[in-house]
């Protein structure tokens, strides 16, 4: 294992920048951060993991800068050594704002697969090369990345998966967190203080009997 | 045909039953969950099955997805911290800490030793409990009721600590920004040390039960072996990364929140399987124990709030009717949030499931700008497709129980 596994971000980048050039430091509040080209991430994953005891894919994740940003999506990824204890962040933009991708690493390691399914299912960065990049957490065929920036929090209508049940019940599903909760009804169904918890009846309790009919 | 004892291991077993021409059979679909016992939550595994041994397994997730990464960009650091109780729901308060710990790496906020200490002693309770559940719950899975039992019983005890100290048996969101969101109580840290104590002997009456148990052995020993390449290679943690003999404990190997101060065992296991998954939780609860009494003995005196958070995170109330500017500060502390400065901070601690990890991002402000959550179940699940290939349908139950997962935690 190399001695440069828990060396200070100055030399990591020196090691960074002597394979790939176009590396630099990344403003981070803790660990060493690097800003790389896209196509040149999995070759510097492999070398902190092969060369530097970077042995811990620990996140993959990615970030929305804005709408309006260009470059719009970053991801990023974490990684940990499990015998030197550092971590260390890579970073690389996206080149579309549109279609975002990005290289998969499960070739790597085999646990990029989940995070990697994640990340497309919330923020729909493609990873190229991915084995199985379904959704995760949404169901197939969802329509929406919910972690963009453009996505509201009260969601969007989308109809139910199982279109029989849609035709059967006559709603689509209602957005969360507005709606589907006990006390919750929609405007203008019913009287919005009818939806609103009640005390419970105290016109019977252990002593007087409860009336036989109510 | 060949007994199961023909083959060295589980693929080996599983290519036989699928070449031997006289046993080419249809395979068949079985879908396990959402709602089912062994589960433990509302976890899905699709399961292609050639007889009774299981040649593929699909996880199916999401089912309790609420989508806490896009609620916490929408409010306030302070806001958060009930939400962190509802990750790994069955130690919130290890949950809480580690979600402190993240924000104030961010804000760059050092806590009192006291507060440490209490944090210190929070944490290893709720692993404790954590693991007593897990404990508990794995019996039945594997049929032992009794355990189940006996650790209820202690978990209940510690259930009452926990309510005594933050007023919530179940969702404490103890932790503020910068402190605990209250001294302890008078004669508590007594009553922990008088827990301790007695739970002991109890802690090793219950493993005894299950450690030379015959029928919990041949149910776990040889069953769900996780080689220490594929665990580093998943990104397990905590104690299912440490039973496949990694000896990675974040609390040992990065410090935090005072932890260095302490001494303590890493326990590791040897194959990888169930049952070293089982020991190590075993081993883990009285190492807690140890840390737990430790903390109370050199428990320091002083302030359990960080003085700088005061003014940043949450103003103290004593004044705010009496004095202006201490009203205008809570004022703007409750609706602007606390004012952080922009950049990226990672912090990782060690939760009873493994390692919970906050990356955030901030660009000043008192609402973070992205805040990933990084769930130790979740990686820890996503090995299932390859560690249940080629085992019985009653193992699959063996070892999502030896996995110890919780939903909460894994969907977000």
């Amino acid at each position: 294992m190399s001695s440069l596994a828990a060396a200070p971000a100055t030399d990591l980048l020196a090691v960074l920048q002597a394979r790939f050039p176009a590396a630099v430091a990344r403003p981070s509040g803790d660990h060493p951060a690097f800003n790389l080209p896209m196509a040149e991430v999995p070759a510097a994953l492999r070398l902190f993991r092969d060369e530097h005891g970077y042995d811990l894919l620990i996140d993959v994740t990615a970030v929305d800068w804005d709408v309006e940003a260009t470059p719009r999506f970053s991801v990023v990824w974490h990684l940990l050594s499990s015998t030197a204890h550092g971590y260390v962040r890579l970073v690389a933009d996206c080149a579309s704002d549109t279609e975002p991708t990005a290289p998969s690493v499960v070739s790597l390691w085999a646990g990029a697969n989940w995070h990697e399914r994640e990340t497309f299912d919330l923020m729909g960065i493609r990873f190229t090369d991915h084995p199985d990049l379904r959704r995760i957490l949404m169901w197939d065929g969802y329509p929406f990345h919910p972690l963009r920036k453009d996505f509201p929090l009260a969601g969007i209508e989308t109809p139910l998966p199982d279109l029989e049940v849609a035709e059967l019940t006559k709603v689509s599903v209602l957005p969360a967190p507005m709606m589907g909760g006990p006390f919750v009804a929609s405007t203008g169904e019913m009287n919005l203080t009818d939806a609103e918890p009640r005390a419970k009846d105290e016109s019977w309790n252990e002593r007087n009997a409860k009336p036989a009919v109510l | 045909m060949p007994t199961d004892y023909a083959f060295p291991d589980s693929a080996a077993k599983t290519a036989n039953a699928i070449e031997a021409p006289e046993f080419q059979t249809e395979k068949m679909s079985l879908s396990m969950g959402p709602s089912h016992p062994s589960t433990h939550g509302v976890l899905r595994l699709q399961l292609e099955l050639d007889g009774e041994i299981v040649t593929g397994c699909d996880p199916v997730l999401g089912y309790l997805h609420r989508g806490d990464e896009k609620i916490a960009e929408n409010m306030t650091y302070n806001q958060f911290v009930p939400y962190t109780d509802r990750l790994d729901y069955l130690a919130p308060l290890a949950n809480n800490v580690a979600y402190a710990c993240a924000v104030e790496r961010l804000a760059k906020l050092e806590v009192p030793e006291r507060c440490q200490a209490i944090r210190v002693i929070c944490s290893e309770m709720a692993r404790v409990s954590a693991h007593l559940l897990g404990l508990g719950a794995y019996g039945i899975d594997v049929g032992a009721w009794a355990i189940f039992l006996y650790t209820f019983t202690e978990r209940e005890k510690l259930y009452k600590l926990f309510e005594e100290l933050t007023g919530a048996r179940f969702t404490t969101s103890y932790t503020r920004i910068g402190g605990v969101a209250r001294d302890v109580p008078e004669g508590w840290v007594e009553k922990v040390d008088a827990f301790c104590d007695q739970f002991l002997p109890i802690l090793e009456n219950i493993l005894n039960l299950l450690t030379r148990n015959k029928i919990f052995i041949d149910r776990t020993q040889g069953v769900g072996i996780i080689s220490k390449a594929d665990a580093l290679a998943y990104g397990l943690t905590g104690p299912n990364l440490r039973g496949s003999g990694v000896p990675l404990d974040l609390r040992k190997d990065k410090p935090y929140s005072g932890y260095e101060r302490y001494e303590f065992d890493v326990a590791i296991g040897a194959h990888g399987d169930c049952f070293d998954r089982y020991m190590v939780r075993g081993e883990e609860m009285r190492q807690s124990v140890r840390i737990i009494k430790q903390a109370i003995k050199s428990f320091p005196k002083g302030d359990w709030y960080a003085k700088d958070a005061v003014r940043i995170f949450a103003a103290r109330k004593e004044k705010v009717l009496t004095s202006m500017e201490e009203l205008i500060n809570n004022f703007m502390i409750t609706t602007e949030g606390p004012q952080m400065p922009a950049g990226e901070v990672y912090f990782e601690a060690e939760v009873p499931k493994g390692a919970l990890g906050f990356f955030i991002v901030s660009k000043g402000g008192g609402v973070p700008y992205r805040m990933k959550i990084r769930s130790p179940s979740f990686c820890n699940l996503s090995i299932l497709p390859k560690v249940c290939q080629g085992n019985l349908v009653s193992d699959v139950v063996s070892i999502l129980g030896s996995l110890d997962f919780v939903m909460g935690e894994c969907d977000r």
